[in-house]
């Protein structure tokens, strides 16, 4: 028997159709039918094992809805942020933000209501950038932090102290260098992109000041970021390592005798090195500077395209405000985290001992958040700015001169959108 | 066919149309069978192609921030603002000495890779294989092969073994700005992703040419080597060499992947060997999501490939006959 020219093409038409419908469903929304609307909340990957299954558990956990939990490896931010223009997005969603622009969008929902009588338990460092005009945009889940973990024996064999100025970090580095070991390791692109305002806020300087201007036209601006260009030409800098500087590889492995990293990798520099090892804050620089470490929360954000926004604040006060036994599980039983809530983060043993109570120390008394008035467009402009100096050994004041103005005009234009 | 019978026939159709409904019949069911066939493309073609493209365009004149669709009418701001954007300058600028860079090298390396292996007797399917196959990777793949066990900065990537012995210190290929190593890389890989499949290109341009102008040529008195290569081999290779030429300029217009894979980290894109498609990725679908902005970077580098390829195409007079120019 020949096939027909009419049966193949039915046959493509329904094997094309097949695809697009297979296309078209895969929103993590669930089918409808059963108890209450259908909700689909994201995450970004975590390293950590274990993580996946236990926001699933809590998921399962919540009766009022059936939540399904959609688990999204790659590049997570552009992913959501391609998805909240579309009607298949997420409802729920965790979010290193949500950015100003996303907000005035009217992307995400006001929260407000949601932190009833807690809000004072929130940490207020990561707590701040999550509001805007007075509302709350998204609920923190956990604290990260990073910070410097130096090798004890290798600095005790060069005889350097741990560096608290950041003139004793670039001499410190320098001395450290060998042949085989490097003295610092600030990410493979020199430091541009994990330090981002940490150098300005250890130099006593901020990103934008609380009036919503630049914070950082001053000359110790300049004078600061241009130290960090002799860790570069002094070759005390580990570039090129094969994990980058979120990965604790290049110091555990010997490659580095100091690295920065987050509070993440506590648990795996602890089980490799032991005892051989320490935390610091950035150093501070300068007379009116002080030591400084970054830290940023992820929240749970509602999406205003969501069909059952109401649904979707009431799972996100359920698990992210009210089931604080989660919130403990999620923050300290996978990888290591500071949980979002003072009174969780009091009670947590695993954080009142050694390097950990460092981090914990160093987030109270020198933590500083990226303020959400500091957009992409700002943070291009002062990234590239700074590799330049860096790397190049561009002038600082020169291209610090040019980062002022563009972050003004940046300033101006969300500024003008809120008023 | 001649235009004659073309006329005769639609006269003989439109006739027949007009008396028979069978005709008539027969005439809709190849109009059915046509749309059917191309319908699909050219539906995908709309869909995927032109819609976006149209809907790009009217979105540069838009303050677009984190939507598609804007109501905040900016006429040419986004325009202006992208021109005197000096990353984005700086990206143009990236971009046109990576062409000028990759376009010659591969160029020579393929017709030389094609020389060679046409000369050679015995397995020459083997060396065409050999030479072919990196075609077949992923740029993807290969960026993170050359920037992770190559070119990786320290002692034990496979660059620096090398380096260390012959007792010189490591290098960090992809972050040394000075001397721009990282060039080095860049390049290398685009060579080894498709020097291959250029001389294959060249290969089946060099078996086309007649052996009697090569016996002729040296009846004439042509000394072998480059005056062969210079009188008969390269002008018979023309349209060979201007297909070459042009798909290779594509190819370089569209740099982004081994860029991205071997450049990009977590929090952004090092300022250096930024090519346009990359800042504008940035600029428009990262964390930036200014899809007014970007797509205006998008219109004004698509027109500036229009430009080149008509111009290119003038240049070499796409379509000539292989020795009329």
């Amino acid at each position: 028997m020949t096939i027909s020219r009419r049966a193949l093409l039915a046959a493509a038409a329904a094997a094309g159709g097949g695809l697009l419908t297979a296309c078209g469903s895969n929103t993590g929304r669930g089918d409808g039918g059963g108890s209450g609307p259908a909700l689909s909340h994201w995450y970004h990957q975590y390293g950590e094992a274990g993580t996946e299954q236990a926001v699933k558990r809590y998921a399962a956990a919540y009766t009022k809805a059936r939540v399904t939990v959609q688990w999204r490896p790659g590049n997570y931010d552009q992913q959501t942020a391609a998805a909240l223009l579309t009607d298949s997005g997420p409802d729920v969603f965790e979010v290193n933000g949500p950015s100003l622009d996303q907000i005035q969008g009217g992307q995400v929902v006001d929260l407000t209501g949601l932190l009833d009588g807690v809000e004072d338990d929130y940490n207020p460092v990561v707590l701040t950038p999550k509001r805007h005009d007075g509302k709350i945009w998204a609920i923190p889940q956990v604290i990260d932090m990073q910070m410097l973990y130096y090798r004890k024996s290798l600095l005790r064999d060069a005889g350097v102290e741990p560096p608290t100025t950041l003139d004793a970090l670039v001499d410190a580095a320098k001395k450290l260098t060998t042949r085989k070991v490097k003295g610092l390791f600030l990410g493979n692109d020199g430091g541009a992109g994990v330090l981002g305002g940490t150098p300005l806020y250890a130099a006593g300087l901020r990103l934008v000041t609380d009036e919503g201007t630049v914070g950082f036209d001053d000359p110790a601006a300049a004078r600061t970021l241009g130290k960090l260009h002799r860790l570069h030409a002094d070759k005390s800098l580990l570039l090129g390592a094969p994990a980058d500087w979120s990965d604790p590889s290049a110091f555990i492995q010997g490659l580095t005798a100091m690295q920065w990293t987050g509070l993440w990798a506590l648990p795996q520099v602890q089980k490799e090195l032991g005892d051989d090892f320490g935390v610091l804050p950035f150093p501070a620089d300068g007379s009116t500077g002080r030591p400084a470490v970054p830290v940023g929360a992820y929240g749970a954000a509602v999406s205003a395209r969501s069909r059952h926004v109401d649904a979707a604040e009431e799972y996100v006060k359920w698990l992210w405000v009210d089931r604080t036994d989660y919130q403990e599980d999620f923050a300290l039983s996978y990888g290591f985290h500071i949980p979002a809530r003072l009174s969780l983060a009091k009670k947590a043993a695993k954080l009142r001992t050694g390097a950990a109570a460092d981090a914990v120390r160093f987030t109270t008394d020198h933590g500083w958040a990226q303020p959400l008035l500091w957009t992409p467009a700002a943070q291009t402009a002062y990234q590239d700015a700074l590799s330049r100096i860096i790397k190049d050994g561009a002038d600082p004041e020169r291209e610090l001169r040019t980062v002022v103005g563009k972050v003004s005009d940046e300033l101006r234009r969300v500024q003008r959108k809120t008023t | 066919m001649s235009a004659r019978t073309v006329e005769a026939r639609t006269t003989a159709a439109a006739a027949a149309a007009r008396q028979s409904p069978g005709a008539r019949a027969v005439h809709r069911r190849r109009a059915l069978w046509f749309w059917v066939f191309v319908g699909p493309f050219a539906a995908g073609l709309a869909l995927f192609t032109y819609v976006p493209l149209l809907w790009s365009v009217w979105l540069s004149f838009f303050d677009a921030h984190n939507t598609v669709t804007p109501t905040h009418f900016v006429g040419l701001d986004n325009y202006t603002a992208m021109l005197s954007d000096d990353a984005f300058r700086d990206s143009l600028l990236t971009f046109a000495l990576f062409t000028a860079f990759i376009v010659p090298a591969t160029y020579v390396l393929s017709l030389a890779l094609a020389l060679m292996v046409n000369r050679v007797r015995r397995l020459r399917a083997f060396f065409r294989s050999v030479f072919f196959l990196p075609a077949a990777c992923s740029y993807v793949v290969a960026a993170l092969i050359w920037k992770m066990s190559i070119f990786n900065g320290v002692r034990f990537g496979l660059a620096n073994t090398v380096l260390d012995f012959f007792g010189a210190e490591p290098v960090a290929w992809l972050s040394t700005t000075d001397p721009p190593w990282y060039w080095l890389v860049v390049v290398t890989v685009r060579l080894w992703l498709q020097a291959g499949f250029y001389m294959i290109l060249f290969l089946a341009g060099l078996q086309r040419i007649d052996p009697v102008l090569y016996e002729a040529a040296a009846v004439d008195g042509a000394r072998p080597g480059w005056q062969v290569l210079r009188h008969i081999t390269l002008p018979q290779l023309r349209a060979t060499s201007v297909a070459v030429v042009l798909l290779l300029v594509v190819n370089a217009f569209q740099a982004f992947d081994e860029f991205y894979n071997l450049l990009s980290d977590a929090r952004g894109y090092p300022p250096y060997a930024r090519p346009p498609l990359v800042y504008l990725y940035y600029t428009a679908l990262g964390q930036g999501q200014n899809l007014g902005l970007g797509s205006a970077g998008a219109v004004i580098l698509a027109l500036i490939i229009g430009v080149v390829t008509v111009g290119q195409a003038r240049w070499f007079g796409l379509g000539r006959r292989n020795a009329d120019g």
